[in-house]
């Protein structure tokens, strides 16, 4: 695969090699726009990261205009901070039971149950969850923020059943946030899982009827193996999304109360802008980074088939 | 597999239903099921939607959820000014605009070598690129600030722009190329022959092929952009530059007194845009997956 996919199609005999070299830098110019944007505006930002996380980089003052190269001491007073690690594990919370669990799960339930009911049922409530993805983030934001404060929608649903109310963004402000990014993101899982339905032929589930297996053995024996990679494909996707969820969390709960709902994304945030501690900020920003990259290589490990087609 | 990207995906208005044996009662009892869970799950997502609806047209609009128990248009009239509203959307529009076109505009011409000829390069690029589309962009925006401390481009429209380009590039370059591999190359070698320049042929004969996947992607961009909040939260700071985004935020954004009336109304003036363009992106496609295009890359 390797020789035949870097070979030059029609390349004249004896086109000699400098002729050969001219002729892939000319057809290749019109990268050159998208690589100067990408390297400027991308690639240096995560080297700025992996820089700046090593100077005392403040927001005002001196040490904006004259950062000081300060080596690892960033990370070491990461890594003995306490609400550091408690952001890692809100992150992993997070990320564990909003996306992996709650958007895969209700994305898979939802897309199996459309096949199964009525079309005028699957239509209406299909479009309402692709609507609650469609939203600009800070309007959902806004509307869940309405749905689970003390005196919203939710609390009143709970009075109304005489269950009394809970101050949920207070009280339990991870799970609010884990419950609204459920609510915002799962029409994408539910969109792929639909998709993979559709690309299961019948005639594999009949068969596996035909043996006599039931509802649930089909789906768990036949169904799911055969969606396997579009379930790998959406896991990545959802985790490397969630990861950089800031909004969110940022409108419904602003971190807190205290640090009880500081992602990675949020602390790092209050301790670059609020704290001005850039330099910091951009350690947390650097980890975070490294996280999601680690995530991406294995998302693209699942890919690389179909990268080499 | 390539096509992956572009392929319509059923929307469950159009799938093909699997003849089910006779009418046996379990499929209907299962569909009775199916429909009940669904209609629980539909109220569980109409909810918070309903109470921006409604709280638009409340005059008594409060943070739970209720019936209106009269009909107006104050809350509209209230934000419908130029500071407030008008401007937010405007530079939202600006912010958006610019991004999209940028981005595609970029996106084809790169697209266009990855594309049509094979590079040793290439497969090395391809990943790079799809390793950057998979980033979380939000971990970017603490040295993207500092970045933009030393080349002077905060509180730049122009530098929310270049920002917001580069990040939406790589799952726009994916995009693109995977529509233009499904434009045939022997129109252009035709073309090729008769003495045309890369260039020229992918003018005149690739692009007018690939208008549909264009318009995909420039509302794909221009819908991320528009909803964007954290980039220009971070970098701007003038209120004349701020997009609706970050203007709803900070006009609603200490949970005092606020007018929830007008948040409502804002909050629907700011997104009925996007959904617009959302339905206008699934006629194109024939599919409601449109904005998940970029799934496989």
């Amino acid at each position: 695969m390797t020789t035949t996919s870097s070979r030059l199609p029609s390349a004249p005999h004896g086109a000699g090699g400098r002729r050969r070299t001219f002729r892939a830098i000319s057809r290749s110019t019109p990268l050159v726009p998208a690589l100067i944007l990408l390297a400027i505006f991308l690639v240096g930002p995560m080297g700025f990261a992996l820089w700046g996380s090593l100077t005392n980089a403040a927001l005002t003052g001196y040490r904006a205009a004259k950062p000081q190269f300060i080596g690892l001491d960033n990370y070491a007073a990461l890594f003995a901070d306490a609400d550091f690690w408690n952001s890692v594990v809100l992150t992993l919370v997070f990320v564990l039971f909003s996306a992996i669990i709650g958007q895969n799960v209700l994305g898979l339930a939802i897309a199996v149950l459309l096949r199964a009911s009525s079309r005028i049922v699957s239509t209406i409530v299909s479009t309402l969850v692709v609507v609650a993805w469609v939203l600009p983030e800070i309007v959902a934001a806004f509307a869940l923020y309405a749905f689970f404060s003390a005196d919203g929608t939710l609390n009143s649903v709970l009075d109304g059943l005489g269950l009394g109310s809970v101050s949920w963004l207070i009280d339990y402000p991870m799970l609010s946030v884990i419950l609204a990014n459920i609510w915002r993101g799962t029409a994408f899982s539910m969109l792929v899982y639909n998709a993979a339905l559709g690309e299961v032929p019948p005639e594999i589930t009949e068969a596996a009827q035909i043996d006599g297996t039931n509802t649930v053995q089909r789906f768990f024996l036949v169904t799911l193996p055969m969606i396997r990679r579009s379930i790998a494909t959406n896991l990545m996707l959802t985790t490397l999304q969630t990861l950089g969820t800031f909004g969110l969390i940022w409108v419904m709960t602003g971190g807190g109360p205290g640090t009880r709902s500081s992602t990675l994304p949020v602390l790092a945030y209050q301790e670059a802008f609020r704290f001005a501690q850039v330099g910091y900020g951009t350690a947390i920003a650097a980890v975070t980074i490294v996280l999601g990259a680690v995530f991406a290589a294995i998302y693209i490990k699942i890919l690389k088939p179909e990268v080499e087609s | 597999m390539t096509s992956t990207t572009t392929r319509a995906i059923v929307s469950p208005r159009r799938r093909t239903r699997v003849p089910l044996s006779v009418a046996s009662p379990a499929p209907r009892r299962g569909k009775l099921i199916a429909n009940l869970v669904l209609a629980a799950l539909g109220i569980v997502f109409v909810v918070p939607i309903a109470w921006i609806v409604f709280s638009a047209i409340d005059p008594a609009a409060t943070v739970s959820i209720s019936l209106p128990e009269a009909f107006t248009l104050d809350n509209f009239s209230a934000v419908l000014t130029y500071s407030q509203t008008i401007l937010p959307l405007w530079n939202s529009a600006l912010i958006s605009f610019g991004t999209a076109a940028l981005t595609v505009v970029v996106g084809v011409l790169a697209a266009y070598p990855l594309s049509r000829f094979r590079q040793r390069f290439q497969r090395g690029f391809l990943y790079g690129v799809l390793f950057g589309s998979c980033l979380p962009i939000t971990a970017l925006m603490v040295p993207v600030y500092a970045m933009f401390v030393q080349l002077k481009l905060l509180d730049s429209l122009v530098g929310v722009i270049l920002f917001m380009s580069a990040t939406s590039l790589p799952m726009a370059i994916w995009m693109l190329k995977n529509f233009m591999d499904s434009v045939p190359i022997s129109l252009e070698e035709a073309a090729w022959v008769d003495g045309a320049s890369a260039m020229r042929a992918l003018g005149q004969i690739v692009l007018p092929l690939m208008r549909p996947g264009i318009g995909v992607v420039f509302i794909f961009v221009f819908t991320q952009a528009w909803g964007n909040f954290f980039v220009p939260f971070v970098l701007l700071f003038s209120a004349e530059k701020m997009p609706a985004a970050v203007a709803i935020f900070t006009f609603f954004g200490n949970h005092g007194a606020v007018a929830y009336g007008q948040l409502a109304a804002f909050a629907m003036l700011y997104s009925v845009p996007i959904l617009v363009l959302y339905l206008v992106m699934q006629r194109i496609t024939g599919s409601s997956f449109a904005l998940a295009g970029g799934l496989k890359g």
